[in-house]
């Protein structure tokens, strides 16, 4: 943190902790309506399942056609939710700020790959990859990449429906 | 083409197996969306520029992969993965591979 080395390091100082209050609100609030969004999009695709088996579940009618689905989201990490993890590097543990984000990300990738085929009656051999597009200085992780993707699987059409 | 990631394409058999195809691309993104990743740096959430940027990235990776499969004569790829990794400041890299199969 800022030395006791008078009055030249004090405008450092200053724009730290508008940063850190300017992250702390923000991050606050974006994490608040990003999770409300993401529970109301879950809650409309409770009729198409994900699962991470290569074979589809339950007794289903015969496959009609299939294909490859993605979806994907890049997420940064606000300047509090650093500034806390570098503390941690410090005293080691969990580090519950990076965990929220994370989730998040992969909760929306998931949202997004359903989104991309809202026909399909059934994703499999879901696979889910995580990679950081680290843009911080000091090799702090900026921002976090997670792209879910598996097989969209649509049934034969019964008769007339 | 078909595509799939898990080791058969439902409902259609394999008739030959061609060997491992792939795709790559590495791109940069450009100064505009740079600025606005740098704000969101300071408050945090979803950078459209960057999740723009790798799903192009993905798209030409997935047909570069196509059209390598299509020279072997294939007519699918299955166990299709990705993988993504940046590898200068600014810079990721797409990477999809799988294996190309004729179905019926």
């Amino acid at each position: 943190m800022a030395s006791s080395n008078g009055v030249k390091k004090m405008p450092d100082l200053i724009i730290f902790i508008i940063l850190l209050s300017l992250g702390y609100f923000f991050g606050k609030w974006a994490e608040k309506s990003h999770y409300a969004s993401i529970i109301k999009r879950e809650k409309k695709f409770l009729n198409l399942p994900a699962t991470s088996f290569k074979k589809p579940i339950g007794e289903i009618p015969p496959i009609e056609r299939s294909h490859l689905a993605r979806g994907s989201v890049v997420i940064s990490v606000d300047y509090f939710k650093r500034i806390l993890a570098g503390l941690r590097n410090f005293f080691g543990g969990t580090v519950q700020s990076y965990e929220t984000l994370l989730d998040r990300a992969r909760r929306e990738a998931i949202l997004r790959l359903k989104e991309s085929c809202p026909q399909a009656d059934q994703i499999i051999n879901l696979r889910i990859e995580t990679s950081s597009i680290s843009k911080g200085r000091k090799n702090s992780i900026g921002s976090v990449e997670v792209l879910a993707y598996g097989t969209a699987i649509y049934y034969e059409s019964q008769s007339p429906s | 083409m078909f595509l799939t990631n898990i080791e058969e394409i439902p409902g259609k058999p394999i008739i030959t197996c061609h060997g491992v195809v792939s795709g790559s691309t590495v791109r940069a993104k450009h100064a505009g969306r740079d600025i606005m990743a740098g704000l969101k740096n300071i408050f945090g959430g979803e950078l459209k520029g960057y999740t723009e940027l790798l799903e192009e990235s993905r798209e030409q990776a997935i047909d570069r992969m196509k059209s390598q499969a299509q020279q072997m004569g294939a007519n699918a790829i299955v166990n299709v993965r990705f993988s993504t990794s940046s590898v200068a400041a600014g810079a990721a890299e797409i990477y999809v591979y799988g294996t190309a199969v004729t179905v019926e």
